[in-house]
């Protein structure tokens, strides 16, 4: 008999065989970024123009396939152009006009369309090879920029420095064999780097094609997957994608493809060589820690479940990323779906739970279809359902939907709302761990957490705990958007400073504007200022901060953002998702809401200010679950930081931003205005008065202060005060 | 929907006195959850179902479907009001979602709020007097980078400016 790795080793033969087949033999492969924000985008009609264009030229061998999101939100829809044995170009904002230049010019002439491409992909076009030198903190301590200094001056010294690009990136995740670097498209790491190697690598590597066996890593980490695809723009290299590692790599749709890349090797792993206890002490050892928000580390969470004695235990994926401003698990679920489903089985397993549970929202419909899609395909090859691989082990899942409710977030909420009930919270103890779903032992794991388990489970917990902090091990997803000029989803390891995030990866505010604050942790954390931009991103700095890490949405803002208006809008959020259970909550919030309001319409009066204090904190200690206990911490932080804005409203009557529009007003300079009737135009509310050629005016009474006028006034006429 | 037409007498071979104002398609799946253990899991599924169908609920739907699932009918009101999808009122033909998500709020969607109001002359949850248009605010549709976010039905329209909504509208034929 085949053990369970035996046969999943075999369909992992027949999968790559059959995904070779089809797709890396071909000469040409084109993919196309494909999830709900990149068809938005207009991904779709991207893909149906590539469609068309193919089926102009029969005889030539393209192939084109979809992927989920790569992360890089801003620059969608996404076409990655492949030829082979060269370096893959990355085209950014492809609209259907530019997929006919770039089948005309690169993929019929072989020619770069060097303006649509990504940062820096068009140069190494033309490069022969590029080293990257891992500038990761451990790798940096190791010397690794006298390393890179090596390589500089040997590829000069050669005379390559036209063939050689040299490039910096950021932890690969390989900090005990460090310093290392990558050689591409060779695909080689060359591990423990010294100076004489790096001499000897340039000259017999670089110079004369000869790969030197002995110093190369030879490895094969999840973890480093997605380097070999994006590792040459900037915003990736400064990235570690452990979670995302196949998210714009593999087809999300093809379990074949799944396959090929290690998929489901860590179920069958742990069915055969390890019992349920094994897999709890291997994930305590990792130092993973729940990636919703609170941190709690998984293997305990685990151990409390599996030490119920139950026949009937649960496995719940909480899905519902309710925190505005968060999309990660969205694009995970997206781009990656077959990750979900094993690190539920794997959990599953653990705790000895036979049946699992998604609860995703019911906004995320692409999600949901590909989730589903991906538990059909997966039973259908016998990797979930009854008797797994052989195994003997039954593990089943079932999706079901939110229906916007923000508090079904909380685990105790959220199992009432998959019981069929109102999603309101109850009282723990008893914790779900020992009486959750139906009163049996129930563990509930974010989709973050779960697309770590694989990871652990293949690259061993030792490795992954390698990385990130002392309290805080591996990596941590973020959803980077406002004010920020590269939106998008980035994968950084824990203790990553917020400054290298946002600047860094983020590369900075959009518009050249100031920094003013970045708000972590969505409606339950808060705001930081400039003074914490070097505070390490992990679960106790940030909660020392004052704010805390949430499940990832990353918001940042710029001088005009008005932070008593950012205070109002989150606990305008938490205050009408409060389930109204708890009479701190309910009555807490709207009485602090009430007081934000009266400030922000230039109604604030001494003492405010210190009634929200007190206030916070009564319902931050007295709240009965997560919802209320946080819902104070964006006021609370931005009384502490931006008390001067606060003062501003409530004692000048003045938004240093200009945003609360009770505060600030419009005026035409009858100086500056020529009359040319662009503003009265398109005023919406028509409240803009004058005769062609003459200066206008505006109605202060009707005006709704929406900024129109001034943007579109071509003479800086219009004056915001 | 494919299935429109009203049945008169209940659909399925049970003895239930329902009128059967729930299409086959619901019905069967309704049939199909009760055989499974922990059948009242199913009813925020059943009622996505439901108001997908009619495009919203009334508490003549609820009944019916809380006499199939066997689950109270006070009950059903309590899970159909506590979720903010559910609606109860009719929704436009074309519904507008304007999101108000952290990141499209820094972006100013606030104000394109309020243009959809001045324009459409309805508040949220309104729809407009001839049955086209329906605006509703949404809490983040997880396009956060392309910020600010309307959604129209079931297309997104990312990196909104104000100048656009009157065009946004147009595409719908929407007329002063």
């Amino acid at each position: 008999m085949p053990t369970a790795l035996e046969k999943l080793q075999d369909m992992r033969r027949k999968a790559i065989f059959r995904v070779f087949e089809n797709k890396f033999r071909s000469p040409i492969r084109i993919t196309v970024g494909s999830a709900t924000c990149e068809n938005a985008a207009g991904a779709t009609e991207v893909y149906e123009r590539l469609q068309q264009n193919i089926a102009k030229h029969p005889g030539m061998e393209v192939m084109l396939s979809r992927v989920g999101c790569a992360g890089r939100c801003d620059l969608e829809p996404m076409v990655t152009v492949v030829m082979h044995g060269q370096i893959p170009i990355k085209y950014m904002r492809v609209t259907p006009e530019k997929v006919d230049k770039i089948f005309e010019e690169h993929i019929l002439h072989h020619k770069v369309l060097e303006d649509f491409t990504m940062r820096r992909s068009a140069s190494l076009y033309n490069a022969q090879r590029v080293v990257t030198v891992c500038g990761g903190k451990q790798c940096f301590e190791k010397h690794a920029f006298d390393i890179e200094k090596a390589f500089l001056e040997n590829i000069q010294r050669l005379g390559l420095q036209d063939k050689i690009i040299l490039t910096r990136s950021a932890c690969q995740g390989l900090c005990q064999y460090g310093p290392v670097a990558y050689i591409y498209p060779d695909n080689v790491m060359y591990q423990k780097l010294t100076i004489e190697m790096v001499q000897q690598i340039c000259e017999e590597h670089l110079l004369k094609n000869h790969t030197l066996g002995q110093y190369t890593w030879k490895g094969e980490r999840l973890a480093n997957r997605s380097f070999p695809f994006f590792g040459d723009v900037y915003f990736f290299g400064k990235q570690l994608r452990l979670t995302l590692r196949n998210c714009g790599v593999i087809d999300p749709e093809s379990i074949d493809e799944y396959l090929a890349v290690r998929g489901y090797e860590a179920i069958a792993k742990i069915l055969t060589q390890l019992k349920p206890q094994d897999v709890i002490n291997m994930v305590k050892k990792s130092g993973l820690r729940g990636r919703g928000g609170g941190g709690f580390p998984t293997g305990n969470k685990w151990q409390f479940a599996a030490d119920q004695v139950n026949s009937q235990k649960y496995m719940i994926c909480n899905a519902d990323e309710g925190d505005p401003g968060a999309f990660m698990d969205r694009s995970t679920i997206e781009g990656d779906p077959h990750t979900i489903i094993e690190g539920l089985m794997i959990a599953g397993y653990a705790i000895g739970a036979n049946k699992g549970f998604v609860y995703i929202r019911a906004e995320y419909p692409l999600a949901v279809q590909r989730l589903e899609k991906g538990i059909k395909e997966a039973k259908e090859i016998g990797v979930l359902g009854n008797n797994i691989l052989g195994s003997g082990w039954n593990f089943d899942i079932e999706i079901r939907l939110g229906a916007g409710a923000f508090v079904c977030g909380e685990e105790t909420a959220l199992i009432h709302s998959i019981e069929g009930s109102r999603g309101m919270p109850t009282q723990r103890p008893p914790y779900p761990a020992i009486a959750g779903l139906w009163g049996k032992p129930t563990v509930i794991n974010n989709v973050e957490t779960l697309a770590n388990l694989p990871v652990i489970i293949l690259d061993g917990e030792d490795w992954f705990s390698s990385i990130g902090t002392e309290k805080s091990k591996g990596t941590k997803v973020f959803a980077l958007a406002g004010k920020v000029a590269n939106t998008g989803l980035v994968e950084v390891p824990m203790g990553t400073t917020l400054r290298e995030v946002v600047f860094d990866v983020g590369g900075g505010i959009k518009n050249n504007k100031a920094f003013k604050a970045v708000q972590t942790g969505g409606p339950a954390g808060g705001c930081l200022t400039t003074e914490y931009l070097d505070t390490p991103v992990d679960y106790d700095s940030l909660t020392a901060a004052g704010s805390i890490m949430g499940s990832g949405g990353m918001i940042v803002m710029d001088e005009e953002t008005c932070m008593v208006d950012v205070a109002k809008f989150f606990l305008d959020f938490t205050q009408s998702e409060s389930c109204g259970k708890c009479t701190p909550c309910r009555e807490g919030t709207r009485a602090m809401l009430a007081i934000l309001k009266k400030i922000t319409e230039g109604k604030g009066e001494d003492g405010d200010m210190e009634k929200l204090q007190e206030l916070g904190s009564i319902i931050k200690n007295a709240s009965l679950c997560g919802l209320g206990q946080c819902a104070p911490n964006p006021v609370l932080t931005t009384l502490k930081y931006f008390a001067h804005e606060y003062k501003a409203h409530i004692y000048d009557k003045k938004c240093p931003a200009g945003v609360c529009s009770a505060l600030v007003s419009y005026t035409i300079d009858p100086q500056k205005c020529v009359g040319c009737t662009a503003c009265k135009r398109k005023c919406p509310v028509h409240c803009i008065t004058g005769d062609p050629k003459k200066p206008h005016e505006i109605n202060q009474e009707v005006c709704i202060k929406c900024g129109t006028c001034q943007a579109v006034c071509k003479f800086n006429a219009i004056t915001k005060s | 929907m494919e299935n429109d037409k009203k049945n008169t007498t209940c659909c399925c071979s049970c003895s239930c006195s329902s009128s059967g104002i729930l299409p086959q398609n619901i019905v069967h799946y309704i049939e199909e959850c009760m055989q499974k253990p922990h059948s009242e899991s199913y009813l925020i599924q059943v009622l996505h179902k439901v108001q997908s169908h009619f495009g919203y609920l009334t508490p003549e739907y609820l009944q019916e479907v809380g006499q199939r699932m066997n689950i109270s009918s006070s009950k059903i009101m309590g899970v159909a009001t506590f979720y903010n999808l559910f609606s109860f009122t009719p929704r436009g033909k074309y519904r507008i979602s304007v999101c108000l998500g952290t990141a499209c709020y820094v972006k100013g969607s606030g104000k394109l709020l309020d243009q959809f109001k001045e324009i459409l002359k309805i508040k949220e949850n309104e729809t407009t007097p001839d049955g086209m248009f329906s605006l509703e605010c949404s809490r983040c549709f997880g396009a956060c980078a392309l910020a600010p976010v309307v959604v129209v039905n079931d297309k997104v329209y990312g990196d909104v400016k104000a100048e656009q909504v009157e065009k946004i509208l147009a595409e719908y034929g929407f007329k002063k």
